[in-house]
């Protein structure tokens, strides 16, 4: 599904370099799940790989089923199968939720060649999948993220993952902000979005998310590279004894 | 003003020499006769004769720094083909109104409907002056007069002077429905002076909608005078992508409790200006005055200049402009809350924004508070900016494509603007009509 090879990234506007060769594959239907301590270029991979601007590539390739994403659009990206779901979920007043959420939707079918839904087919499929996420009729008229709370952004998140029905998701650290209650919800919407055709890369901190979210395979990032995957027990291993145990572990090796 | 100092009026016998300032209103007054009028008569001779006191502006005037009056004093306007746009006679065409039509400046009675509607009684004031003791007679040009101190507004003295014609409008209770008026242009040349008065009785609730052409170039006066509990609600959309001169004056009086809410939608103004001169004489009155902008091209300058006084007590203003700027276009704002000494608990609100889409756009905003009471809660604010790269992402990586997703984005900047239409029909007509100018002109 997702293949990374060799990538580096610097930032645009500075003489500095983030990724320095991360080298990844997610096949269809896994989960990855990405570790790291601060700095390690987690959240800079997920932006270079749905477009984010203000990053250079110097090096690499990133291929979604075998098509380049680097040379497309961040829209090109997303109706090629591609969503991030944000870290920070980004504020925008006077859109109403339900509009951005259908101009969205029909806009990758109509790059996809696929008919556009009507307003009542869109209205039913949304109210379904928003149920699933306890979110109200409420959340869905107000303007975008607009007076949320953080768990209601990160659910509108999930929400609109179920809607666009990506092939790969990128959920950059889901988990920060929230608590139990609403980590197990997300959780649930994600996994209920589980499919053996579409795949996961799921950033965090912390191996908590990673109990409601099962992964297959877990990699620990330091300074701009991969530096160690295993299974799961490896979060595990990063929970009970931190970074340090294993970055020690990896320089002597 | 060295330029109004040195003009003599033209009507003294044997002024020996007449400055260019001086010149220039006479060639100005030459070019637009004042009509015949028989209950304005004496207001009209008294604008006429504080213009010739003030003179007309000069491009160092202090108030006219940021627009050059120019356009407004040549004795002509560039005529603009008919055929450039119909003036977007379809807005509002949903709403049922009772609509009053103005030809070049000129009363339409066959294009208008029957001129009856409860709770309100109306007439066009080129009907109304013909009777000699109408009582637009003592209100027209009043608030005008009155508004031209501290700061001189002399192309409104202009319009009393020499108005062909207007809405005399007096509402005694409940309009039943919102009154509309609309601009047509038959002449390409058309120089029209339009003059509209208002008079809202006690508790009086009246809805105005105006929009279309002008003219070639247009000066509108509107006068408000808002009795005690009244309610006024105003609508104007000067929209159309029409290069077109405009020079828009709004006073407003407004009595204990009454509000006076005033909504401009503008479009590619090629030089625009809109006054609004409003006091806030009784206790507890309210008055906001918004505008939503839009400006493409290089010709395109729109200036909205806002003169708020408090005089009561518990008085309540608000400001809220919006300007959305490109390829080159300049926006002004010059917004001003004058706070009386008594005027006491005043709450008055200002803010101006701009986003500029490139670089070669501006936006010169000048925000002044004059605030003589001690106990008021006043508040300014002006930003200039671009498109929130953030925001735009976010759409982008949903798979909204980009020209798509500055609509979105455009929108929502406009949004508080737009909010301060009440009526929820006029505000989502008007939302649309952004919109589908705002995807005409995405790409470029």
């Amino acid at each position: 599904m997702l293949q990374i090879n060799n990538l580096h990234v610097a930032l645009e506007d500075e003489d500095k370099q983030i990724l320095k060769g991360v080298t990844l594959t997610v096949p269809a239907g896994q989960v990855h799940a990405i570790m790291g301590p601060n700095g390690s270029g987690k959240s800079t991979l997920s932006y270079v790989l749905s477009g984010r601007g203000g990053y250079e590539v110097t090096e690499g390739q990133a291929t979604l089923e075998g098509h380049d994403l680097l040379e497309m659009e961040p829209e090109e990206r997303a109706a090629a199968g591609l969503f991030l779901a944000f870290q920070y979920p980004v504020e925008i007043p006077g859109v109403g939720n339900m509009t951005f959420l259908r101009t969205a939707v029909n806009a990758q079918r109509k790059v996809r060649g696929e008919a556009e839904l009507s307003a009542g087919e869109f209205l039913k499929l949304v109210r379904e999948r928003a149920k699933a996420l306890d979110i109200d009729a409420e959340m869905l008229k107000r303007p975008v993220n607009v007076g949320f709370s953080g768990g209601e952004k990160k659910r509108n998140e999930i929400l609109q993952m179920a809607m666009l029905e990506p092939r790969m998701c990128i959920l950059d650290e889901t988990d920060s902000g929230l608590d139990v209650d609403a980590m197990r919800l997300v959780a649930q919407g994600v996994n209920a979005l589980r499919a053996p055709d579409r795949s996961f890369l799921v950033i965090t901190h912390y191996q908590r998310l990673l109990d409601h979210i099962v992964p297959d395979v877990v990699h620990i990032m330091n300074d701009g590279r991969i530096v160690k995957s295993g299974g799961p027990e490896l979060a595990l291993e990063v929970e009970q004894n931190g970074y340090a145990d294993i970055l020690a572990e990896v320089a002597d090796a | 003003m060295p330029e109004a100092a040195l003009i003599q009026s033209p009507a003294v016998q044997g002024a020996p020499r007449l400055s260019p300032a001086a010149q220039q209103l006479q060639a100005r007054l030459a070019a637009t006769p004042r009509p015949r009028a028989n209950a304005t008569d004496a207001a009209r001779t008294d604008a006429l004769d504080r213009l010739g006191a003030q003179g007309l502006p000069g491009p160092r005037h202090e108030y006219w720094r940021y627009s050059d009056p120019a356009p407004f004093n040549t004795p002509a306007p560039d005529p603009i083909a008919l055929d450039a746009a119909a003036g977007d006679p379809t807005l509002f065409a949903d709403v049922d109104k009772l609509r009053l039509v103005f030809v070049d400046g000129h009363f339409d009675a066959a294009a208008s409907d029957e001129l009856s509607l409860a709770g309100v009684e109306i007439a066009p004031l080129s009907q109304a002056d013909a009777q000699a003791d109408h009582w637009v007679g003592d209100a027209y040009g009043a608030l005008e007069k009155q508004g031209q101190s501290p700061v001189a507004r002399p192309f409104a003295a202009l319009n009393t002077a020499i108005a062909t014609d207007g809405a005399v409008i007096r509402v005694t209770g409940r309009a039943a429905k919102p009154v509309q008026i609309l601009y047509r242009r038959s002449d390409p040349a058309a120089d029209v002076a339009i003059h509209h008065v208002l008079r809202l009785e006690e508790g009086a609730d009246l809805t105005l909608l105006e929009n279309g052409l002008v003219g070639a170039r247009g000066n509108i006066v509107i006068e408000a005078d808002l009795a005690p509990g009244a309610q006024l609600h105003h609508v104007a959309a000067h929209r159309a992508g029409v290069p077109r001169v405009s020079n828009i004056h709004l006073f407003g009086r407004v009595a204990d409790g009454a509000s006076l809410k005033s909504f401009a939608l503008s479009v590619d103004g090629r030089h625009m200006r809109t006054e609004s001169v409003i006091e806030l004489l009784g206790d507890d009155a309210v008055a906001h005055v918004a505008c939503a902008m839009l400006g493409d091209g290089t010709s395109v300058h729109q200036d909205d200049t806002v003169f708020i006084t408090h005089t009561g007590l518990r008085g309540e203003s608000r400001q809220v402009f919006k300007k959305v700027l490109k390829n080159g276009a300049t926006g002004v704002f010059q917004g001003k809350i004058l706070v009386r000494p008594g005027a006491q608990k005043t709450d008055g609100y200002q803010i101006s924004q701009a986003l500029l889409l490139d670089e070669n756009s501006q936006f010169l905003a000048k925000p002044e508070l004059e605030i003589y009471a001690d106990d008021v809660k006043c508040s300014h604010g002006s930003t200039t900016g671009a498109l929130d790269e953030t925001a735009l992402f976010y759409l982008r990586s949903r798979g909204v494509p980009r020209e798509r997703a500055v609509v979105l984005l455009v929108l929502s900047f406009l949004a508080d603007a737009l909010e301060e239409v009440e009526d929820e029909t006029l505000r989502a007509e008007i939302a649309d009509r952004l919109e589908e100018w705002l995807t005409a002109r995405a790409k470029g």
